[in-house]
């Protein structure tokens, strides 16, 4: 059992659970003002695509991320237009999406890069002294900035939810929109700002896989990682806290799943390999029963309908 | 003549969505430095510019149009049912399994009892959704992406092991079963021309030489009977009930959840057929290459973009389908042609899903406005389904 659960795995897990907790936390803004974004995976995509793509040109991994929330921002806002202001049924739009990436970031590939190449990506910093802690400082104190970035997001987006104003308008929008729309709150402006700023973090999210976790590209790069971050706001009850509750059980399962093939138990390939999605189906069916579901998810707000 | 515009705006959503499409690939191809009149021009020779290139395009077409259908119903019973990929690959396993499991029976026998498994193991794969939805309200559209990575793992172990061909073991096989007998393979479809029509292209076999097979013949009656299924039975009018207004339904007294549940056994039963005629009629073996659309080739995501553009409607999806399957056959040719990536189609599918989409609400909200203009409503204005139109 020592040699499955090493302080490594650990560490790995906080890593694996970076690319979720930008993707989740972001979603979880759209569903509480009651979008759907399906598309999370396609904007991963192409935020992971053109974060590589900058660093491998410029080497400069500051301007990858930003170049990584720019295409989030402009995706995010595509998609704030379709869901919100022509209203298109969320669900299927969001396919649309997740194609238009795929296709689109595979298609940049071939053109611009061609063949596989690797970039060398946000170096890990060990943060003084902490670093130094046994067993906890290789756990918690020696990762890339994204990793703390990712995590410090949670309790900053709580806050943002719970106790700003701005978090009441958004809560206000996702279970009552008419009400929020009577006492004078723009339910299409807070739908853009959430949908938009969802779009930001799945492009960052990407760009943690691309310049910072993997340090690759490839065809399909995130292979369905943001429709995993979609039920995982569902996981965690649309709740900050539980959205990084369920990313880091999510990849603990994946960097277990990593370890014991590493040290040679034998399980097929396969099982370990099917494991995180039959754990997120059983999950969505225990997170089914919730009261915390907002109200108006998936519906388009039109002022006079009831 | 305005109302002639707007009749015939009602009737092409989808092929505006397609030109719309089109001319924003147009515009990404300059920008990529490529002229877009030959990128499509080698699009549309490596479709539909010959025999063969035809004959290809229908092979395409085959699988999308067997998903097409069953989103098609799954669609007009609200069940928004992403999962064709998985359902699929559980027709093919399934299918297979049973055709290798009968290498003797007559080949009426091996070919009925196979696509019986297919279409059941598809069906009851859909059904996993379908229960968790109507019983759970678990959101569909999550389980159904999740099964489609599940049963991706599902069949790779299965070629890697129990249903790897024999003649395959050791370390670096490809994950494949062993080839069908000859009787459980669906013939090739072709067409006898009349002798002076053939003496025009050289050859009186239409297809002749070709990998075109009956699946397609059954693909469309299949879409003729669901078509039947959903406008002319009270099954099919209960369906798209459920669809149109869930809570309506309850009160006719509708058992909603059944419904649910229904469409989504069709659906997937569809999506199952549509997998095993892809080995009977075409490969005789199931293989992939271990990626996850390593046996589809993406069909299952292909059929939710013609079922879209066909309107929902299965009739509207044989065209449909078809099309995509001159898209994808044909960006092959633009590929070794211009040098753009075939995935070009997969980012224009995916521009015409949210196009399609997004029109479709303009549309019903033009109906409704219609509707609210003029107190007594004719028929056609009132119905809001587009399925009719198409």
């Amino acid at each position: 059992m020592s040699d499955i659960l090493t302080a490594s795995v650990f560490a790995s897990t906080l890593r694996l659970a970076t690319p979720y907790l930008f993707a989740s936390l972001g979603e979880m803004f759209g569903q509480r003002s009651g979008v759907l974004n399906l598309g999370v995976d396609g904007i991963m995509l192409m935020g992971a695509f053109g974060a590589f793509y900058t660093v491998l040109i410029t080497q400069n991994l500051i301007l990858g991320v930003l170049v990584a929330l720019i295409i989030g921002a402009l995706l995010g806002l595509v998609t704030a237009f379709i869901s919100v202001t022509l209203k298109a049924e969320q669900g299927i739009s969001g396919i649309g999406m997740y194609l238009f990436g795929l296709g689109m970031s595979e298609l940049l590939f071939q053109k611009l890069i061609g063949t596989p190449k690797s970039i060398s990506g946000f170096p890990p910093i060990s943060l003084p002294i902490l670093s130094d802690l046994p067993i906890l400082g290789e756990i918690f104190f020696r990762h890339n900035i994204l990793v703390y970035l990712a995590f410090a997001l949670v309790p900053i987006s709580a806050y943002i939810l719970r106790s700003t104003t701005w978090g009441l308008m958004i809560r206000a929008v996702g279970q009552n929109p008419t009400a929020a729309d009577a006492m004078g709150v723009s339910v299409t402006r807070v739908r853009y700002a959430t949908v938009t700023i969802g779009g930001m973090l799945s492009g960052l999210a990407g760009a943690s896989l691309s310049i910072a976790l993997l340090n690759v590209f490839q065809q399909n790069l995130t292979s369905g990682l943001g429709f995993i971050a979609v039920a995982l706001v569902y996981f965690g009850r649309w709740q900050p806290w539980g959205v990084m509750l369920g990313a880091v059980l999510f990849s603990f399962v994946q960097a277990l799943q990593l370890q014991i093939s590493a040290i040679g138990i034998d399980v097929p390939d396969e099982f370990a390999a099917m494991s995180p999605y039959v754990i997120t189906i059983i999950a969505l069916v225990f997170a089914s029963k919730q009261a915390e579901k907002p109200t108006a998810l998936t519906k388009p707000f039109v002022r006079g309908d009831s | 003549m305005a109302r002639v515009f707007s009749r015939l705006f009602d009737l092409t959503p989808s092929l505006l969505a397609l030109i719309a499409a089109l001319l924003i690939s147009a515009v990404l191809l300059v920008v990529l430095q490529v002229n877009p009149i030959d990128a499509y021009s080698a699009l549309a020779q490596g479709a539909f510019g010959n025999e063969n290139a035809t004959a290809e395009t229908l092979v395409k077409a085959i699988p999308i149009l067997f998903v097409a259908i069953g989103i098609c119903v799954a669609f007009r019973a609200g069940m928004t049912n992403i999962g064709g990929e998985g359902q699929m690959i559980m027709g093919a396993v399934a299918g297979t399994a049973a055709a290798l499991a009968l290498p003797d029976a007559p080949g009426i026998v091996v070919v009925s009892v196979s696509l019986l498994m297919g279409f059941v193991a598809g069906a009851l794969y859909g059904g996993i959704a379908g229960l968790l939805k109507a019983y759970f309200n678990v959101n569909e559209i999550l389980t159904t992406i999740m099964l489609n990575q599940v049963a991706v793992q599902v069949m790779n172990f299965l070629l890697n092991g129990p249903l790897l061909d024999p003649t395959e073991a050791g370390a670096n096989h490809i994950p494949k079963t062993a080839r069908i007998a000859e009787q459980a393979e669906l013939g090739r479809l072709y067409f006898t021309l009349p002798e002076s029509v053939g003496q025009l292209f050289g050859d009186t076999d239409l297809f002749g030489k070709t990998r075109l097979h009956i699946g397609l013949v059954l693909a469309v009656i299949i879409a003729i009977v669901i078509y039947v299924l959903l406008w002319r039975t009270i099954i099919g009018y209960r369906i798209r009930a459920v669809g149109e207004n869930e809570r309506a339904s309850r009160y006719a007294g509708i058992r909603v959840k059944h419904y649910m549940l229904l469409s989504m056994l069709l659906a997937g039963g569809m999506a199952g057929l549509g997998g095993v005629v892809q080995v009977l009629g075409l490969t005789y073996r199931l293989q992939t290459d271990g990626s996850t659309s390593g046996f589809t080739a993406n069909a299952g995501f292909n059929g939710i973009v013609a079922a879209l553009f066909g309107g929902l409607n299965p009739l509207g999806a044989i065209p449909a389908s078809i099309l995509f399957g001159g898209l994808l056959v044909g960006a092959q040719k633009m590929q070794r042609e211009v040098g753009v990536s075939a995935s070009l189609i997969t980012a224009l599918n995916g521009v015409i899903v949210i196009f399609v989409v997004s029109s479709q609400t303009f549309v019903q909200a033009r109906a409704r406005s219609r509707l609210m203009q003029k107190p007594v409503p004719t028929p056609s204005s009132t119905s809001l389904s587009q399925g009719d139109t198409v």
